[in-house]
């Protein structure tokens, strides 16, 4: 059984850091419908239309029928270790750094045989659970749990590289006065964090609530604005080579559609937070995070962008904002790319409207925003890549997904 | 039924001497074995009409490309990627070919280089599968596999680590007398035993180790050799398979396990015929699994018989005489011809080492091509000394 997590020591100054290094990322294209469906949480193989065969690994026709009829379909993840091995040499640097690296062969019941990573907890010979998660390079690897949860599971050394779970982890949340940013530090410390760095702009603009946010141990309010580099290169200087987890809650939301205005003034300062502000978080704590990709325990792992549902596609009652989110969204798929080569995950949170003051006029559901912190909390520990909170964006990602044309006309008509 | 292969024989084993690394690419390998079957057959190159090619090395070129650097103008050409399994194949093949008349005297080689980073970048571009499915999860190679079907074996059979053990030293054993291989040294079971641990069970006694080599024969009309004054081996029998069983969730039996009945049944023997064995040993599971399916013990009772015998050239029961992989090396594709080579050359009277007494008739088997979880090709066949 894994032994629970114990608080990392301080960091020795004195070795050098270790580069990151991550696993072989090469994939056939029709291999990367496991990635799709590992960066969103799911567990989906190839499934024949024509002759209900399922298949593994992927391929472009089915093995039992050549049909071409094969469809990534969510199915049965329970299977069981046939046999299991401890690598104790390997060829890749990624692995051989991480030695010793256990591996097993999983008949799973809906058909296939895989090669997964072995949790240390499932016992040879026995039922487990097999998942589909991103590894450090960013694609989707097989990974055999255990049948039932064990204690402290999620603690095992090998599991946390495929995760970025916050516990003993520093994070940085750019924003934490607003509604969202507060209710992101309570669940962060809750998560187990070790410590919080709490961005707060304009310091001498009070925000209710934030004081019990303040007063809590693990915390470190720190002036910061997305708009400012000086505030940015300044908590860099001070904190920068701490930072694990990022999490960019810095927002600016006028609701407004493009004809209400008769200048630019609001897109621009939506933009100056939303877009530009992203750019500035990324080109400043970026670099210093990408050679942290692989510091010991608890090195670098996980960038945060709080986007929204409307990124995907334009929500008129929320016009330029939705435009500056767009835009965001777009930066962020640059970020993830050039932060892969280090290991690190850039996770993208697409929620509906959420419980707060700039959504007054919008009628319900909408997320609260201790449901929205939930759901990053949960999108770290579970190491997804695209996560779309609460039943609206849920609703709107599927319809986008059958048809983007439809849904830009009906969110017109909902104006 | 099958036709024959009357009067159609292997000759002129060659095995040009393997080194660990190499500099040179896999085209000067090749034209090494080519030069020596040349000279040890006394042909000359526009004599040999049949050329047969296998190697991993090789890219960009294939056999075509290679034809021309060797300068010969073949009238039947072959490239067999099939790993381990190439020897037998190329042998069946090019059999079939002279039988037919589509050629004369056909040069079957197999070569390989190995550079300091030859192995690493072959695995992570082996196929399509090892890409997607294995490769990423950091194994060397075919090595988790085999450890996955070794502790798979000592859970459902009763295997031991000395089990296996028995087979590599006996194997080293008869290295020691071959010049060719890279391993000289004996192998004690304590020094098995006490190996660095590679991928558990498996330890470092248990793997092949990567290499440059090349293998060849000829295969021609039995009238031509004798004319020629080449002394040569008979082609009783031979099969292959690729993706046996593909049902079975670990590949606990290989394609023999199908078609052994019918290679006894077209060579007129059985396995108590046989003199010695020539088994593919990339791993020494793979050989208690080919002991097994090619019918030399029931399945599930292997582990006895490795108690019972001994493997040795002058054993109870000779297997892999020149030392197979495991102690000569793993020259790529050439791994495929190995065992085949040694059995022409025992069968032909001209053993390079150990010698087996008096062999009549012998057994060669191949396997070869982890594409995702397991190997996929399986051939066999069963040679007959010339004067028998």
């Amino acid at each position: 059984m894994t032994p629970p997590l114990t608080r990392p020591p301080k960091k020795n100054p004195v070795p050098r850091t270790r580069r990151p290094t991550v696993p072989p990322s090469t994939r056939s294209r029709v291999a990367l419908g496991l990635t799709a469906a590992a960066a969103e949480g799911r567990f989906a193989l190839q499934k024949c239309d024509r002759c209900g065969n399922v298949q593994y690994p992927a391929q472009e026709m089915c093995r039992a029928c050549l049909s071409e009829q094969v469809r990534w379909a969510t199915v049965s993840q329970r299977g069981h270790l046939l046999s299991d091995t401890t690598l104790h040499h390997s060829n890749e640097l990624f692995f051989r750094e991480r030695l010793p690296w256990r591996l097993g062969l999983v008949q799973l019941d809906c058909g296939p045989t895989v090669i997964a990573h072995v949790h240390d907890d499932c016992r040879s010979n026995s039922a487990v659970r097999v998942t589909a998660k991103l590894d450090r390079s960013g694609q989707a690897v097989m990974i055999a749990l255990p049948e039932h949860d064990t204690p402290h599971m999620s603690d095992e050394k090998r599991y946390r590289e495929f995760v970025c779970d916050p516990k003993f982890r520093r994070v940085l949340v750019t924003d934490g006065k607003s509604a969202v940013g507060q209710a992101l530090v309570h669940a962060l410390v809750a998560a187990g964090t070790s410590m919080v760095f709490v961005g707060v702009a304009e310091p001498w603009k009070r925000a209710t609530g934030f004081q019990s946010v303040a007063a809590l141990p693990q915390v470190q309010v720190m002036p910061l604005d997305v708009t400012d580099t000086d505030s940015l290169l300044e908590v860099a200087g001070e904190v920068g080579s701490k930072i694990d987890i990022l999490i960019n809650s810095a927002d600016h939301n006028r609701t407004s559609a493009v004809l209400e205005k008769r200048d630019v003034n609001t897109a621009h300062d939506e933009i100056e937070v939303n877009y530009l502000g992203l750019l500035r978080l990324a080109q400043i704590f970026g670099p210093i995070m990408r050679g942290r990709g692989a510091d010991g325990q608890n090195s670098a792992c996980a960038w945060v962008n709080l986007l929204s549902i409307y990124a995907l596609t334009n929500f008129p009652a929320f016009g330029s904002w939705a435009a500056s989110k767009a835009a965001a969204y777009s930066a962020s798929q640059c970020l993830r790319a050039e932060m892969r080569e280090a290991g690190i995950r850039v996770v993208n949170v697409f929620p509906g409207p959420i419980e707060d003051e700039w959504h007054q006029l919008i009628l319900p559901p909408k997320l609260t925003p201790a449901a929205l912190a939930a759901a990053v909390i949960g999108a770290l520990k579970d190491g997804v890549e695209d996560v779309f909170p609460g039943a609206v964006a849920q609703d709107l990602i599927a319809r986008w997904r059958e048809c983007p044309k439809t849904v830009e006309r009906e969110l017109a008509l909902e104006r | 039924m099958r036709k024959p292969y009357h009067d159609v024989v292997a000759a002129v084993p060659v095995t040009i001497p393997y080194v660990r690394y190499s500099t040179r690419s896999a085209h000067w390998w090749i034209a090494r074995a080519l030069e020596a079957l040349l000279q040890e057959s006394g042909f000359s190159k526009d004599t040999i009409d049949g050329f047969c090619v296998s190697s991993f090395t090789l890219a960009p070129d294939t056999a075509v490309g290679l034809a021309q650097q060797l300068g010969v103008s073949p009238r039947w050409l072959d490239h067999i990627p099939m790993g381990g399994a190439c020897g037998l194949v190329a042998l069946r093949r090019a059999a079939r070919a002279v039988q037919a008349g589509d050629a004369d005297v056909v040069a079957c080689i197999a070569g390989d280089t190995n550079h300091i980073d030859t192995f690493r970048l072959n695995l992570g571009s082996f196929s399509q599968f090892a890409r997607d499915a294995t490769y990423p999860y950091g194994a060397g190679g075919p090595n988790a596999t085999f450890a996955l079907l070794t502790s798979y074996y000592m859970r459902e059979y009763g295997f031991s680590r000395e089990d296996f053990g028995k087979l590599c030293l006996a194997f080293r054993e008869n290295a020691l007398k071959f010049s060719g291989a890279l391993m000289t040294r004996p192998l004690t079971m304590d020094e098995y035993l006490g190996s660095r641990v590679i991928c558990e069970p498996l330890g470092l006694y248990d793997c092949v180790m990567p290499c440059a080599g090349a293998d060849a024969f000829l295969v021609l009309g039995r009238e031509r050799a004798e004319d020629a004054g080449i002394p040569y081996a008979r082609i009783l029998g031979t099969i292959e398979r690729t993706n046996a069983f593909p049902e079975d969730p670990i590949q606990a039996r290989g394609g023999w396990a199908r078609d052994c009945a019918e290679l006894y049944a077209m060579s007129g023997l059985g396995p108590d015929d046989m003199d010695f064995v020539q088994l593919y040993d990339d791993y020494p599971v793979v050989v208690v699994q080919q002991l097994e399916d090619c019918g030399f013990c029931p399945k599930g009772e292997c582990r006895d018989f490795v108690r019972q015998h001994t493997f040795e050239a002058g054993g109870s029961f000779p297997i892999n005489t020149s030392g197979g992989q495991l102690s000569v090396g793993q020259a790529g594709a050439a791994g495929g011809y190995l065992g085949l080579v040694e059995a022409i050359r025992q069968l032909s009277g001209r053993p390079h080492g150990a010698a087996v007494d008096d062999a009549a008739a012998g057994f060669v088997s191949g396997f070869g091509m982890v594409s995702y979880d397991r190997g996929l090709c399986t051939s066999a066949a069963i040679l007959a000394s010339g004067s028998a």
